[in-house]
């Protein structure tokens, strides 16, 4: 039988907020006494450390014992989902695979976890070695020619890139002048968002009638103005645009440099590359394509690599090797550097658990993984629209996607009344993640599904028959679905609105306690909060 | 909680009978002898059966029998009657009579069943002074305060008057002239905007959210226009929300329908006719500001006439067209290009191809055009 659905039920703690559980005087760690010798010896301690650096109050840190913690942590990660948990095929464009746990032993071992960034280099060639030898595998990867380990992610990385972007010119003195980025619609908002943010403009190229970015409106968009074109591929839609290389040899035409956000190279992985493309720069999400754990939007670590020409602008310091000697060391010597751009060596972790995957599959692995990212894709697409009721892919109904599909449910909305975010709240019924598409709607309606080489036919089948059923109800029982979800953790939100008005945003607990007390009261006011 | 509701029974009586719309009481006449049956009413019915959570909690203030009486009592709300008709049939003027005396005995939220001929009456009648909800059932349905379904603008009502929805936005009030769309001419014309709940996806169903607020990228726009203006230049500012901001960021009072000029940060004139604008013309550079209206995508043509190909023209063609439009806008268009319609086939073609349309403060699309 074809899909199983689970009967699931998502525990379900009532957990309060941390700072909620504090309680005043509770400690997790008694810190013992000073002995009378030592403090006979010394004196008082805290009176040496001088005044400026002294803390008049003390932190407001939730005061809790041990065990309490723990189990605090312990409910709240059964309240979530995840790959290890389920069928993680939902949160499309992020790449969600297996990151196989052996790693974690590496990353937790002493050998790395007990090191201090600022060791002297000869104590850390270990590291330095590996990071030296990450960025030669990732070079053969990608065609280019040096990697730099520091932005934290992706977007950290394409901001990384619009610094160079702006430096390069700057040393030729165009800086001024090009003054314009270029991307598309369906690439990565980051990819205008991080441009922006350095105060470029930004030209959108929208897409054509088959979905691919319209290359005669590339064509009017790129002038003496033109800084850079920063694009996916393939784009958020699964298509990937085969005319890539005329559109990097046009932005060259006009004296642009072309960066590639492959933050996602799941679908490409071993098959096509950067330079291969006409790029001057592109990065890698370590987190995503390489297996290591996105750990909620961080710690994360976006490998930028560039082309010779560009290895003077790269961000200090690089991880060299002194052929002689064998000896690994930071290079400070980067002529025309941007600069730092994240403390000591990066998100180190990540470094170290995808360099651990690439060497696990090879060569040839990694080709695989594509190829089965791809085929997984691909059947779940055929399923999905075979069997599905109400749901569409726009943009080349007859061809094949690479890695993910944006589908459409405006079918079903038109027919039932049921949304996407209605679909979203009952997936969580059945113990799965889903999740529709970037701001702002271009596809109306959408999901957008990326499946990965880590699940197995049955798991594929599990999901498309949880969607199947939700569709099913969705015309037959649209109650069900609207008032999801039942058996999750996750509750409806009842006005939206709260997204537009910064002032009841509450980041942080002490936010919340500025901005809501006495608006409605927390469950109980934590005395160390 | 007080729900207004006016049905006009005589809406999309045309449709069906190929009459292309149903406005004024010949046009009814002639329907109903070509066998046309009222429609409204059930569709009236359809959207009040998804308030039927409400029932206990509503009271539904509105006009006697098919106007909105007989449906609110079907579906069992508590009915309180604020007038009666003037004559034996509804006309617009009982519209208009029926939400000026709604919006003065005050309701949560007025719901009202017709198409853009309706629509137009309740705004002439009461403006952005009450939130509104379409149900559609007219002929002609270009106004963007109507749902896509009676049952889906029941459920947006419902949603509005629960405190789940909470903002609002201004949605535009379009017609086109029917007796030029029964000899097979379309012209769309913006007569202005009502206040609607604001819906992910917009009231019409298929369209996009914009993340912080469609105003707030409208000001972004208009920040960047500004920022870009140049001395001695005249700059014809077309209708619209998104071409409003451009003068509200000068801290200038135009109108909202009609097309203003400005130059050096002054208004040189309000509401002009193309004989006035083509006077201004000859003093020197100019540029035309304008947006596509509705989810049609007309830059030119529709709603803008006064920016006629003899003022496009004399402003230096294509170069003088400045296109605002918030992502939102353009996503409605569903990847469908702009359209320039000026009467004037020559000059179509010139302005047809790529257009940039600014977007945002620091962003612009490159965008087709077509006619």
């Amino acid at each position: 039988m074809k899909g199983k659905l689970r009967r699931f039920h998502q525990a379900r703690w009532d957990e309060p907020i941390i700072f909620q559980l504090s309680r005043p005087g509770e400690r997790g760690l008694l810190v013992p006494e000073v002995e009378e010798g030592i403090r006979g010896e010394v004196g008082d301690v805290l009176s040496r450390i001088p005044p400026e650096l002294r803390r008049e109050d003390p932190p407001a840190l939730p005061e809790m014992a041990q065990p309490r913690v723990y189990q605090h942590y312990l409910r709240l990660s059964q309240e979530n989902l995840g790959r290890d948990l389920n069928v993680d095929v939902g949160q499309g464009t992020c790449t969600m695979k297996y990151n196989p746990p052996v790693n974690e032993r590496f990353v937790s071992s002493p050998k790395l976890a007990d090191l201090h960034p600022l060791q002297d280099e000869d104590t850390v060639q270990g590291i330095l070695e590996i990071m030296h030898k990450l960025d030669l595998l990732l070079r053969e990867i990608s065609g280019m020619d040096r990697f730099t380990f520091q932005p934290g992610g992706g977007s950290h990385a394409i901001y990384t890139m619009a610094c160079m972007v702006r430096a390069y010119f700057a040393e030729r003195e165009e800086a001024e002048r090009r003054d314009e980025i270029i991307t598309t619609l369906f690439s990565h908002p980051s990819d205008a968002a991080a441009p922006r943010v350095k105060g470029y403009k930004v030209i959108m190229i929208y897409p054509d009638e088959e979905g691919f970015p319209d290359i005669e409106a590339l064509k009017e968009a790129v002038s003496e103005r033109t800084a850079a074109l920063f694009i996916t591929n393939p784009e958020d839609t699964g298509l990937f645009n085969p005319r890539v290389r005329e559109f990097t040899e046009i932005v060259h035409q006009a004296g642009g440099l072309c960066c590639y956000d492959q933050a996602n190279a799941n679908g490409i992985l071993g098959i096509t590359r950067a330079k291969e493309a006409g790029f001057d720069m592109c990065f890698f999400n370590l987190h995503k394509t390489f297996a290591s754990p996105h750990g909620c939007g961080g710690p994360g670590a976006g490998a930028l690599g560039v082309t010779a020409e560009l290895v003077p602008f790269l961000p200090v310091p690089l991880i060299s090797c002194d052929e002689k000697t064998k000896r690994y060391f930071l290079d400070w010597d980067v002529p025309n550097t941007i600069g730092k751009v994240k403390d000591f060596y990066g998100v180190i972790p990540a470094v170290v658990r995808a360099y651990a995957w690439i060497m696990t599959l090879g060569a040839e692995g990694l080709r695989e993984v594509a190829k089965v990212a791809v085929l997984n894709n691909n059947y779940l697409m055929r399923e999905i629209l075979r069997r599905v009721r109400g749901v569409r892919a726009p943009f080349h109904l007859e061809r094949h996607r690479l890695e993910q599909v944006r589908y459409s449910w405006e079918e079903l909305a038109r027919d039932t009344g049921i949304s996407t975010t209605d679909i979203q709240r009952r997936v969580a019924d059945f113990g799965a993640h889903y999740w529709t598409s970037h701001e702002p709607w271009v596809v109306p309606e959408p999901m957008t599904l990326e499946p990965t080489e880590s699940y197995s036919k049955e798991e594929l089948d599990e999901y498309i028959a949880i969607l199947e059923h939700i569709a099913r109800e969705a015309y037959e029982d649209p109650e069900t679905v609207k008032s999801a979800p039942h058996r999750s953790t996750v509750g409806k939100m009842a006005d939206h609105s709260y997204f537009d008005d910064p002032r009841k945003w509450a980041m942080t607990w002490r936010a919340y306690l500025r901005k809501y007390t006495g608006y409605f009261q927390p469950r109980e006011t934590g005395e160390g909060g | 909680m007080r729900l207004g509701l006016i049905v006009n029974p005589v809406a999309g009586l045309g449709g069906r009978v190929g009459l292309k719309g149903t406005d004024g009481p010949e046009v009814v006449r002639r329907a109903r002898r070509l066998g046309a049956v009222p429609e409204a009413p059930g569709r009236a019915q359809r959207a009040l059966n998804a308030l039927s959570p409400l029932r206990d909690q509503l009271l539904v203030l509105t006009y006697p029998g098919e106007m909105g009486e007989k449906m609110a009592q079907a579906c069992g709300f508590r009915v309180e009657l604020v007038g009666r008709l003037r004559g034996e049939e509804s006309t617009a003027e009982d519209t208009q009579d029926a939400a000026q005396e709604l919006l003065r005995r005050g309701v949560d939220l007025l719901l009202f069943c017709g198409g853009d001929g309706t629509a137009r009456d309740i705004y002439a009648a009461v403006g952005t002074e009450l939130v509104v909800v379409g149900i559609p059932a007219g002929v002609k349905m270009h106004s963007a305060v109507f749902a896509p379904t009676p049952e889906r603008a029941g459920e947006v009502a419902r949603r509005y008057l629960e405190g789940e929805i909470r903002a609002v936005v201004e949605a535009e009030v379009m017609d086109i002239d029917e007796k030029a769309f029964r000899r097979g001419e379309v012209h769309a014309r913006l007569f202005g905007y009502l206040k609607a709940p604001r819906v992910r996806g917009g009231l019409q169903g298929a369209k996009v959210a914009t993340p912080p607020s469609e105003r707030y990228v409208q000001q972004a726009i208009a920040a960047r226009v500004v920022e870009d203006m140049k001395p001695g230049v005249l700059y014809l500012i077309g209708p619209g929300t998104t071409t409003k901001a451009v003068l509200e960021a000068l801290g200038l009072t135009g109108t909202l329908l009609g097309v203003d000029a400005i130059q050096d940060g002054k208004l040189q004139g309000a509401d002009l006719s193309e004989g006035e604008i083509l006077s201004f013309l000859n003093e020197g550079p100019a540029k035309a500001v304008v947006s596509p209206i509705g989810g049609q995508g007309h830059i030119l043509g529709r709603g803008n006439q006064q920016l006629s190909p003899r003022v496009i023209r004399a402003a230096g063609g294509k170069r003088a067209l400045v296109v605002l439009a918030t992502p939102e806008k353009l996503a409605t268009l569903r990847g469908r290009p702009l359209m320039v319609d000026t009467g004037d086939p020559a000059l179509d073609e010139e302005l047809s191809g790529y257009i940039a349309v600014i977007t945002g403060y620091r962003e612009r699309v490159i965008y087709r055009v077509t006619h």
